[in-house]
């Protein structure tokens, strides 16, 4: 927080004066650690560990030791824990974990009831489906009824209360040993519908070791017992972190959050995000906050300090950046998956998908390489994929058009299962697949950001690299996705990019279009982490031939449309959706059983668009038609926007009968207008759009702000805080500050999940083939077992193999800009490893001798900052330490050091890929494979002290 | 009694996150400028560490500060002006370049001109000094955030001295963030050193400079100020020092520090002094007793015979005023949390600062402790990483009882408002125990965590009608009496040397004019990396001069 949030930092030190508590969980004596009251020191990557052991404390303590009103009564009106599960018996018969039963498993045949889940009331003794679930989101049936009021209803928490069946023993994923086993503990039942069910509850209760009087299976004597997850015993040798430590700060945790109202917080860094089983972590961690009722209270909850994209106008913006207003759908694409297959790093993994699998799991994953998966959820159009097919979407669109001009969509449908029309992901490096152009507009690619910096260089450019992997074996490649014997090198033709300093990126890059910088440009500017939207202003004109990415982007679409008008013309093109959250798309996947095309399984959406591409920059420059017609939708809400239009035209000027947006400030007031956070009366209509479905008062919330218009310069002569808008989920009416899903623990406006609560229990088929259907520890991955790097502690000849992580760097600017002068020289002046006195001492390298850090993605030299604020068995070399400044030739390349990312790579979990299944279905930059790295080893030598450049 | 006012800060280590904004900030302010390459008006330096210039606070070694002789006056430790002025061609207590840091660049421009090549281009890191080629092997902030562990923070002189009872490892690990300026003290050590008289204190309020025509370059001043916060320029050959940005603060509006200071720890304001007791309290015998004799000499704004007095002085009654409000006046006197920096320097500093919080050291041992819980306070004070002996090392002269009365203090704040944060009735005995009541403890609560700006920097405007006159009465120190340790006026080297120019609103355009006058063209400071002289930026060479 005081590295990357260094503005907000003195807020932190403020709350304490009031009486917050402090923890900080580090690996390292960080300088968050300055703000705790106790520092506890996890190992890296073992935080979920941690917080399980923390999750056991809780429910022991607060909900079977001793009763909790505020949190049992939270948990039953918030979450899925009093929701039932099926208990399906595996291959040898143990019972295990299976779906949630559903109004369809009670004999309902309407298509949205396999989406309304069930569960047992107390009131009636009876199951009942209780309102706000996904399957009363869209049928007409669901009008009014999608809301969080339990009415008459009492959910039992537990099977226990009055239950008819049996305890029985379920078979729980450990992942905690080599290899994973199996947990049998046991679980109260009831019969319902012929199925033999029990509550999440009951299942949380036995997943993490909570003993109960009558129930069968193995369970943990006491904390003390160190064999049985998840006691703070048993995470003490995983974290480092004593039992007592963990007993008694989650116990704080909890007893602060019932005194205080729920307002206990995890303020979550990078340092738990970015590795391979972050999600377990995350849900580790979450559980603690949502157990404790404190998601949805200001001043509690979950606080994600990992990018901090939050749009306010996200609305307004979505329009502009898509192009919504003149065509619909866009393209999107979820980043990891593209570079993974077109850097190639798909080809250099050796590990078979099965080995992430849980015992208790199918097998579904076992014999399937990543690359397989990726190409079954493009298949069945769970993730996009880009570029999609093996041909030219244009000439699909024609053939698909001349077929059948009715329905082309059938026929790409047929063609794609005939085999006539292939994914481009199946042959990810056929030329005819391969990414062409690149722009980098503002970011530091293959300086700072690029996952696998080596594979970046040696197959997308096509240039020198130090990447030192082998590809993998014959045996370990993918069954369904073709292999080419020779890797293509070089897949672009051109990489242009815009920037004000000369970058790593820009070194690489065939065209470099000199940028303004923020002082020199009109934009637009919010985050999560404050409740306000700025502007923009220039202190001076763009200097010398710079200028501002607005203009730049007119200037290239206007040279792109007067070529275009004559090259391409006017075109029709096919879009592929795949399917998306906040439509009925989520429906698409009863149960979250899955089925591949053989047994009919989905489909991505395939949608004919025109193109004129001679129009490209009229079109850009003006606010387009079709926001007349179809208004804005954002997460679900719809909102007519035609008066918003109306005085678009009025402030901004028409052209061709069109609202401008050919400057930059234009375009910054159809943001502001068009979004409910800037705009009263868009928020106060999407608030009523909702209110239809929800049958609840939610307009109230936006009125006091209903004839409220945030202009651009009203944004310039001071940042203003936004309204409460539909778009995001926490309240700011009458002044209060904005608290994430405020408005649905207080307005019962249900999340945009399955059961419309909190999930604990995710009952997917691939989710249950991971082994991670409820919260779980999963620890950093075997680089040795999965990559044989050595293993983590080996020694040899001065070096020895340690974690790698990169952490943000106090002395660089977030995650770019590592090159000033200023900072340089209150630091050490160029790139460094930071390591412990005792691993500095094994390889005998004293403070600020050069050495190198090598693996199979590659090479790094820089400097050693010895310290013993670091943790024996792990290195860090911070973020953003790109090549320009003070890197010699490394001895195990012969060539120029990398970046800090030259040591990583990106992975891919394939839970990731799920889509098409309520809240596991795509939402651009919300759902999709996370770009992890954090696993990472490396060996650590002394190297010479002669150095060349 | 002769009140004076003194423009005085404090900084609240609790809240500072050694993010360098200020030093960054004040370096661009004030020193991006050649022959300053390596001065900073301003730095962090973690504790424990070796600080800027490393080891400065050693002052067997650097000879800062002023000494109590035996017959209980003060003398600088460099030795009096008799030594001073034998010394005065070959004086030996510099810090070296290499003990600030050898400013380096980068050949920045290889990365745009580099030809096509088989390996990408680098910046390589050349001297400043030199212009060539370098290894970087120390910098402004070496060892921040730790960096450099045992081998470098075992330099620090402060460590050294509490070594007994601290040992760096992981597992009690501990730092802190020490921002610094010039401490404009009331007894500058600085001034007395200085044979040509270059350096005045202000009366007015109190900021310390060089005057840049008097300024002979002798480096006294450099020797003599303990905490090495006046530094020479080697292009000019005059020594420079923090301004306290008297242009910001004579129009009312905070230094460049503070106002761009993101931890909100910065505290401005005016404390009415008696410059008659400085000697005196400077003199004392034992040097624990240091801070409180400072105290002693600060006048209460509020008491109605001060206000009289400070009248009488010539104080204007809005800077009374502002006395009365200065958030400087209530953390030091009122609320007793700010503490001098090496009060035993006997300079008597006027940066003051309320010492850091930090973890308890025990959580490894399990037992740890719920700091915000009352009956757990004291024993959390106890345990806390950072050594209270380091603490007091800095601020009392090795005496604990004053640190640890504040900690305790910031302790009960804590523990008294969570009870109000959690609508639990307010325990009165918390606030008692620390000497404190429930609606003291309230209101330093709200200046130390709600304060906006307008009331963490309580600065007055300066006086246009009063300034001629109290330039009148400017002295170059406080001790500036006949036979007293300072420079005196009738030295040899004292009025011969000139007369500085009084700095007032009528004319700090025109000495800013003046001290810039190297620099008579504008130039865009942000696009210079250091390298290089671009037109405008230093004045002409010589040789360029010359030619015809």
């Amino acid at each position: 927080m005081p590295v990357t949030r260094t503005p907000d930092a003195h807020w932190m030190a403020e709350a304490r004066y009031r009486g917050q508590k402090v923890v900080v969980v580090s690996p390292d004596y960080a300088d968050s650690v300055k703000f705790a009251d106790e520092w506890l020191p996890a190992a890296p990557g073992t935080d979920g560990a941690l917080a399980m052991a923390m999750g056991h404390v809780i429910l022991k303590e607060f909900f079977v030791d001793r009763v909790t009103p505020r949190f049992v009564d939270y948990v039953t009106r918030y979450t899925d824990l009093p929701y039932l599960v099926t208990l399906v018996p595996g291959a040898d018969g143990a019972l295990r974990p299976g779906k949630f039963l559903t109004a369809a498993d009670l004999g309902e045949t309407d298509r949205e009831a396999a989406f309304r889940p069930v569960v047992w009331d107390g009131a009636t003794n009876a199951a009942a489906v209780p309102n706000g679930s996904l399957g009363h989101r869209y049928a007409e049936a669901g009008v009014g009824r999608w809301n969080l009021d339990l009415g008459d209803l009492r959910p039992t928490l537990s099977c226990v209360e009055g239950a008819d069946g049996e305890a029985v023993e379920v078979e729980l994923p450990r992942f905690d040993t080599t290899p994973a086993g199996v947990l049998r503990r046991g679980v109260p039942t009831r019969r319902v519908a012929g199925h033999t069910v029990t509550t999440v509850h009951d299942l949380m209760l036995a997943q993490y070791g909570v003993a109960r009087a009558g129930l069968p299976g193995r369970w943990p004597s006491s904390y003390q017992d160190g064999d049985e997850p998840y006691t703070p015993a048993w995470q003490e040798p995983i974290t480092g972190v004593p039992a007592a430590a963990c007993a008694r700060i989650a116990r704080e945790f909890a007893d602060n959050a019932d005194r205080s109202g729920g307002r206990s917080m995890i303020i979550m860094g990078a340092g738990t995000n970015h590795w391979f089983h972050s999600d377990t972590i995350y849900r580790a961690m979450l559980a603690l906050t949502t157990l404790t009722g404190c998601q949805g209270v200001n001043g509690g909850g979950w606080a994600h300090y990992v990018g901090q994209e939050k749009c306010r106008p996200v609305t307004g913006w979505a329009q502009l950046a898509f192009g919504l207003d003149w065509s619909r759908p866009p393209r999107q694409m979820i980043g990891t998956a593209y570079w993974y297959l077109h850097t190639d790093q798909w080809r250099y993994d050796t590990y078979d998908a099965g080995v992430l699998a849980s015992p208790t799991g199918d097998g579904r994953f076992a014999g399937r390489h990543t690359a397989d998966l990726l190409a079954q959820s493009a298949r069945l159009g769970w993730m996009p994929s880009m570029p999609t097919f093996d041909r030219n979407p244009l000439d699909v669109a024609d053939e698909a058009l001349a077929e059948r001009p009715d329905d082309p969509a059938s026929y790409v449908d047929e063609a794609l299962r005939g085999g006539r029309l292939g994914f481009a992901g199946q042959d990810p490096d056929a030329p005819e697949n391969w990414p062409r152009v690149l722009t980098v507009w503002r970011a530091n690619l293959l300086g700072s950001s690029a996952k696998g910096n080596e594979y970046f260089l040696r197959h997308l450019l096509g240039t020198d690299a130090s990447l030192r992997a082998a590809e993998a074996a014959p045996e370990q490649r993918p069954s369904d996705v073709v292999w080419r014997d020779a890797a293509p090198e070089g897949k672009l033709d051109l990489l242009l990019s815009l920037d004000f300093r000369m970058t790593s990126t820009t070194l690489f890059s065939d065209v470099v279009l000199p940028a303004a910088t923020w002082y020199e440009k009109h934009d637009l500017s919010s985050t999560d982490m404050h409740p306000f939207v700025h502007a923009f202003t220039p202190a001076i004109a763009p200097p010398w031939q710079t200028r501002t990415d607005f203009a730049a982007f007119h200037a290239l679409a206007r040279a792109f449309s007067d070529l275009a008008a004559t090259h391409l013309g006017v075109r029709k093109d096919l879009v592929v959706v795949p399917l998306l959250h906040d439509t009925p798309d989520a429906l698409a996947t009863p149960g979250g059983v899955v089925r591949d095309w053989a047994d009919g399984g989905t489909m991505p959406k395939f949608v004919v668009v025109e193109r004129d591409y001679g129009a490209v920059a009229d079109k850009m420059a003006a606010l387009g038609p079709l926001l007349d017609r179809l208004g804005t939708t954002t997460k679900g809400v719809t909102v007519d926007v035609n008066p918003e239009i109306q005085t678009l035209a009025r402030t901004n000027g028409v052209v061709d009968g069109r609202p401008r947006l050919d400057t930059d400030v234009r375009a910054a007031e159809a943001i502001l207008a068009l979004s409910g956070t800037t705009n009263g009366r868009v928020a106060t209509a999407g608030f009523h759009f909702l209110e239809r479905r929800t049958g609840t008062a939610l307009a109230d919330l936006a009125a006091e702000h209903e004839g409220k218009r945030i202009t651009f310069a009203d944004t310039q002569s001071r940042p203003v805080p936004v309204i409460t808008s539909p778009e995001w989920s926490g309240s700011e009416t009458g002044g209060r500050r904005y608290s994430p899903f405020t408005i649905n623990t207080e307005r019962l406006k249900p999340w945009h999940t399955l059961t419309g609560r909190q999930h604990f229990f995710l009952d997917h088929d691939w989710i249950h083939e991971a082994g991670e259907a409820l919260p779980v520890f999963r620890p950093p991955l075997d680089m040795h077992a999965l990559f044989g790097e050595p293993r983590l502690g080996a020694t040899g000849e001065l070096e020895i193999t340690l974690r790698y992580l990169t952490p943000h760097s106090k002395w660089s600017i977030h995650s770019e800009y590592q090159d000033n002068l200023i900072m340089l020289t209150l630091s050490r002046g160029g790139p460094t490893i930071w390591i412990s006195e005792a691993d500095a001492a094994r390889i005998r390298v004293r403070d600020n001798e050069w050495v190198e850090a090598v693996n199979r993605n590659g090479v790094v030299v820089a400097r050693a900052v010895v310290s013993h604020k670091m943790p024996e068995g792990t290195v860090y070399m911070y973020h953003a330490q790109e090549r320009v400044v003070d890197v010699p030739k490394a001895e195990a390349s012969g060539r120029r050091g990398g970046i800090h990312n030259s040591l990583t790579r990106l992975l891919v979990k394939p839970t990731h890929l799920v889509g098409g299944y309520a809240q596991l279905s795509f939402a651009f930059n919300y759902l999709g494979p996370t770009g992890n790295q954090r696993d990472e080893v490396t060996v650590i030598r002394r190297r010479s002290q002669e150095v060349e450049y | 009694m002769r009140v004076m006012a003194q423009m005085a800060m404090v900084m609240n280590l609790d809240k500072c996150i050694g993010c360098h904004t200020c030093s960054v900030t004040c370096k661009q302010a004030w020193t991006n400028r050649s022959g300053v390459e390596y001065v900073w008006f301003n730095n962090v330096e973690t504790r424990p560490g070796q600080g800027y210039p490393r080891t400065y606070q050693d002052q067997k070694r650097w000879q800062g500060g002023w000494v109590r002789t035996r017959r209980g006056r003060l003398k600088p430790r460099s030795g009096g002006r008799v030594k001073r002025l034998l010394s005065i061609f070959a004086n030996p207590k510099l810090p070296s370049i290499q003990d600030y840091y050898e400013p380096w660049t980068y050949e920045y421009e290889h990365l745009l001109t580099a030809p096509a090549g088989d390996q990408t281009p680098v910046a390589r890191p050349t001297s400043l000094i030199t212009g060539k080629q370098t290894r970087i092997t120390w910098s402004a902030n070496w060892d921040d955030s730790l960096a450099g562990g045992n081998e470098t923070a075992g330099g620090d002189p402060i460590l050294a001295r509490v070594s007994e009872q601290v040992r760096q490892e992981y597992a009690k690990a501990f730092m802190f963030f020490l921002p610094r300026i010039c401490e404009h003290c009331l007894n500058p050590s600085c001034a007395a050193s200085c044979p040509s008289g270059a350096i005045y204190k202000r009366t007015e309020d109190g900021i310390v400079l060089v005057d840049q025509d008097d300024c002979r370059g002798w480096r006294m001043c450099v020797t003599g100020c303990p905490y090495k916060k006046i530094y020479f320029n080697h292009r000019t050959g005059k020594a420079e020092k923090c301004t306290f940005c008297f242009p910001r603060v004579e129009i009312g509006i905070p230094t460049v520090c503070s106002e761009t200071c993101v931890g909100r720890l910065r505290y401005i304001g005016l404390m009415l002094y008696d410059a008659d007791a400085v000697a005196r309290a400077a003199a004392v015998a034992d040097e624990t007793d240091l801070y409180a004799a400072q105290r002693s000499v600060f006048l209460d704004p509020h008491d109605p015979r001060v206000a009289e007095a400070a009248r009488r002085s010539g104080i204007p009654e809005d800077w009374i005023d502002a006395a009365r409000r200065s958030p400087v006046w209530d953390l030091i006197m009122r609320y007793e949390v700010a503490l001098p920096l090496h009060p035993e320097y006997r300079t008597m500093p006027m940066v003051w600062y309320i010492p850091p919080l930090s973890p308890v050291v025990d959580v490894l041992r399990d037992t740890g402790h719920d700091a915000e819980d009352a009956g757990n306070l004291f024993g959390a004070v106890d345990a806390l990483r950072i050594p209270v002996e380091y603490l007091a090392e800095l601020f009392t002269a090795g005496d604990t009882a004053p640190v640890t009365a504040v900690l305790r203090r910031l302790a009960a704040m804590r523990a008294y408002q969570r009870r109000v944060n959690l609508g639990e009735p307010p325990d009165e005995s918390i606030a008692t125990g620390v000497g404190m009541t429930g609606q003291r403890i309230q209101d330093m609560y709200r200046l130390l965590a709600i304060a906006k700006y307008d009331e963490r920097y309580v600065i007055p405007a300066a006086h246009a009608e009063a300034a001629a006159g109290l330039e009148e009465l400017a002295t170059g120190c406080s001790l500036d009496y006949e036979g007293g340790p300072g420079m005196g006026g009738t030295g040899p080297f004292g009025e011969s040397s000139g007369r500085y120019e009084p700095v007032a609103v009528e004319n700090f355009h025109a000495l800013r004019s003046r001290q810039t006058a190297d620099s008579p063209a504008r130039v865009n400071l942000l696009n210079w990396d250091g390298k290089g002289r671009p037109e405008g930026l230093f004045p002409p060479r010589r040789d360029e001069e010359e030619r015809p």
